[in-house]
């Protein structure tokens, strides 16, 4: 930690761990400096009643996700922590590009595996990993899609370990969410921290709504020059409804839910008082399972009966497009390396956490062998569940997971525990360090476009690793400094 | 603009707007009925005044079905802390928001932020809330918290299809509501003997006309010495005053017009009709007539009608995306206790 912070914040201790402030970096400049003193200059307790401020400001305006337990469904609004999280305009560009390139490899290999399975034969990856996956969608077998985009809303979610390099931890290929928040966010700093921003230039994210909308009118059926597009929502009752309103109203576009939808010759139709009106686009925020209860489940009552018929006659676009789950499998995901490779002929501009495959008997083996080192996931959840953390479990907790991983080994991956970089969050005992992850968000229609920024989720427990919303996990606002301060780039 | 389109409205969300506008009324208008109530006590008749109340609303059997018993307090924990009474304020404005929540994209920011700070005062009121002035004060809180809304909306929300449904199911609901208010001076006691009877009429109607945010105008409008005549008149056909029947039938009847007219929604076509027949209704009559054939049958009718409109509206404009159900009784039904 570098000399300014000390003097600063001397009780400020991240450990061994790379932090987002503190930790010197080339093209940061004057920033986190600044930071820290503004954040001095307000005071802890000014800063704590602004906080609350700012929690009421979000009830009031309704920014909250739903946590289901049982059956009863609560609002909450994300934890929100007022000490953004700041990138450096290098940091982004890498961040940027490999954003991209992960894209580019996830849409070539589904329209591979969707084609002629060209990875598989080349043996780059088992079969039954990519056609015995319960997210490979036969429907989508041949039937091409505009601009070979699958994934037009990808979320990938990358961590930064002890040395600063940043890693992948997880693709979000089928409907990934937190955008919201990440415009959210940023609003409320503008309204109730204007003076810890004042005269930093950093990279604007207000331009999604528009961005998506577009991607959405680029991959419409082309029988229109004025795509129709919509949202669908499973409804009010869905955790992310609060982000389906958002997106709805960034983009201009109404907001359905599948009664809302009719289909007629194959074509979606949306039922308004004026009678039906033609839809293109439709950015369905509900899982492939629900979308058409006369091709996937039968008593989906949140679909749209002869929707997946009206696709496949091309006249309607769905976004993201059914089967793009078997792209991020965690399974999948240990290849995606070498798909990198395969497709682009590059290597990975950031590398993916080091993964064993239980499926594999030498990652079974491995990572029973060194289960209170590793963190154990299943492959099919998502949301923080099911993960045990080996050094900070029981006994009885790694040999509960032993006998999970042993009872259906193709469930399960493990990794070494990453030391996830911290940043100064306002805590209990005042300025002091917390995990954190990014979540960019990326946009495909004919080429990809990357939020500059993305979704910073922070553990608020003090040495929690698990920055889950779901999971009593929070969020910062991440800054993208439009400028770099590195010696020989003009400021 | 002319690159600018039409971007047409849900039919869900159609229903949704008058739905919604219809809670926001039904909270003010009760809140209204409760602080008028409250006024026509009578010393050892409380009770009386309060079953009223529960009369005009026709909730006899519901009360009694949510285990509550006849008296002045029962009846006010009823409407203004029972949730899980349908027709009561925290109820009702539940209602509200959770249709404002389905219809968020179609408003703007600082109606949905004061329909959540309005929620949270509603479901904080206490049974202290309702004892004494204390309650007086409640209502007056329900009442600006309703006009905030209204104004808010008038104020920011765009005024495309949406605004329209929202605005019929307001002078739907007001319309029905000051049936009620008239009709609850007929639940009313009064005293024997003529003049502490002639004293408390004036003092009742008085109160009808405050309730119904009419009595300066009245005064202005009105013969020094004014009879019950004038009042009905007042509160069914005048046609300036906001909350008179006539004024908001004829409102429901130019918003749809123009519905068709600038929407070209030709489904308007049979509840315009319904709208023409109501006005009818209203002033058809010389109030002598209605007045001597009983005002409170006359108001009943009214309300069918009431009712007979805000069905054609359903039928022509919501049913549609909800093709299981199949009259627009059984939609509102849904609505109701959705």
């Amino acid at each position: 930690m570098n000399e300014d912070f000390r003097k600063l914040w001397p009780d400020y201790d991240p450990g061994r761990y790379f932090c987002e402030l503190t930790t010197t970096r080339s093209d940061a400049g004057p920033v986190p400096r600044w930071l820290a003193e503004r954040l001095e200059g307000i005071g802890l307790d000014a800063l704590r009643a602004r906080a609350s401020a700012a929690e009421t400001d979000l009830i009031d305006l309704g920014v909250t996700f739903t946590v289901y337990s049982d059956a009863t469904a609560i609002d909450r609004i994300l934890p929100f922590d007022c000490i953004p999280r700041v990138l450096t305009a290098s940091e982004w560009d890498l961040l940027e590009r490999a954003c991209k390139q992960r894209v580019a490899a996830l849409n070539a290999f589904l329209g591979d595996i969707y084609g002629k399975g060209q990875v598989v034969k080349d043996g780059v990856i088992p079969a039954d990993l990519v056609y015995g996956n319960s997210n490979y969608r036969p429907e989508m077998q041949d039937f091409p899609v505009r601009y070979g985009t699958y994934a037009h809303i990808c979320g990938i979610d990358i961590i930064r370990d002890e040395h600063g390099d940043f890693r992948v931890l997880e693709d979000n290929a089928r409907t990934p969410s937190g955008v919201s928040y990440v415009v959210e966010n940023r609003h409320l700093m503008l309204r109730t921290f204007p003076d810890l921003m004042a005269g930093i230039k950093l990279r604007p994210v207000d331009d999604y709504g528009r961005r998506l909308r577009a991607a959405m009118a680029e991959v419409a059926p082309a029988c229109t020059d004025d795509p129709q597009v919509v949202l669908l929502s499973p409804g009010i009752y869905n955790s992310a409804y609060f982000e389906h309103v958002f997106l709805a109203r960034e983009m201009g576009v109404p907001l359905v839910v599948g009664a809302d939808l009719t289909v007629e010759n194959d074509r979606v139709y949306m039922r308004t008082t004026a009678g039906k009106k033609r839809v293109h686009t439709i950015y369905r925020r509900l899982n492939d399972d629900f979308l058409d209860p006369l091709v996937f489940r039968p008593d989906s009552m949140l679909g749209v009966p002869g929707l997946i018929g009206a696709w496949k006659a091309g006249n309607v676009t769905i976004a993201n497009a059914v089967g793009t789950g078997v792209a991020d499998d965690k399974a999948v995901y240990a290849y995606m390396p070498r798909i990198i490779k395969y497709y682009l002929g590059e290597e990975p501009l950031i590398q993916n956490v080091d993964t064993h495959i239980c499926r594999e008997a030498e990652g079974l083996k491995y990572t029973l062998d060194n289960l209170d080192k590793l963190v154990t996931k299943p492959v099919g959840e998502s949301g923080g569940y099911g993960i045990t953390i080996g050094p900070r479990a029981s006994k009885e907790e790694l040999e509960a997971s032993r006998a999970a991983i042993l009872a259906n080994p193709e469930n399960w991956i493990s990794q070494p525990v990453i030391g996830l970089s911290v940043a100064p969050t306002l805590a209990e005992e005042g300025i002091g360090p917390r995990h954190l992850d990014l979540r960019p968000f990326i946009i495909t229609g004919k080429e990809s476009w990357v939020l500059p920024g993305g979704l910073s989720r922070v553990a608020m427990k003090r040495g929690s690793l698990i920055v889950n919303s779901s999971q009593g996990g929070g969020s910062k606002d991440t800054w993208v400094l439009a400028e770099s301060f590195a010696k020989g780039d003009a400021a | 603009m002319s690159h600018m389109r039409d971007p047409g409205l849900l039919a869900r969300d159609a229903e949704g707007l008058f739905w919604m506008a219809r809670y926001f009324e039904r909270v003010e208008n009760l809140a209204r009925l409760i602080d008028v109530t409250q006024s026509f006590e009578s010393p050892g008749e409380e009770t009386a005044a309060w079953w009223g109340l529960i009369r005009i609303n026709a909730d006899e059997k519901n009360f009694l079905e949510r285990g509550f018993s006849v008296d002045a307090t029962h009846v006010k924990r009823f409407y203004l802390l029972d949730r899980g009474n349908k027709t009561s304020i925290p109820a009702s404005v539940e209602d509200a928001r959770t249709n404002a929540r389905t219809l968020r994209p179609l408003m703007s920011t600082e109606m949905w932020r004061q329909i959540n700070v309005f929620q949270r005062f509603v479901s904080c009121i206490t049974p202290e809330d309702l004892e004494g002035d204390a309650l007086s004060r409640v209502c007056t809180k329900l009442k600006d918290g309703v006009q905030a809304h209204t104004g808010i909306t008038q104020g920011t929300m765009y005024r495309d299809q949406g605004w329209y449904f929202y605005e019929l199911g307001r002078f739907i609901e007001r319309a029905d509501q000051t049936t009620r208010m008239l009709d609850i001076k007929y639940t009313a006691l009064l005293p024997q003997g003529a003049e502490e009877k002639r004293v408390a009429e004036l003092t009742q109607w008085n109160a009808v006309l405050r309730a119904a945010a009419g009595y300066h105008a009245f005064k202005r409008l009105a013969r020094a010495a004014f009879s019950p005549e004038d009042v009905v008149h007042f509160l069914l056909r005048d046609p300036s005053s906001p909350r008179s029947v006539l004024l908001c039938v004829r409102r429901t009847e130019s918003h749809l017009d123009d519905l068709r007219r600038l929407y070209g929604l030709n489904a308007a076509g049979e509840a315009i009709e319904m709208a023409e027949l109501l006005r009818e209704l209203l002033v058809g009559k010389p109030l002598s007539h209605i007045l001597a054939t009983g005002l409170h049958d006359y108001l009943d009718l009214v309300q069918i009608h009431l009712q007979k409109l805000a069905a054609a509206i359903g039928r022509a404009f919501f049913r549609d995306w909800r093709p299981g159900i199949e009259t627009p009784q059984e939609a509102a039904a849904v609505q109701e206790t959705a």
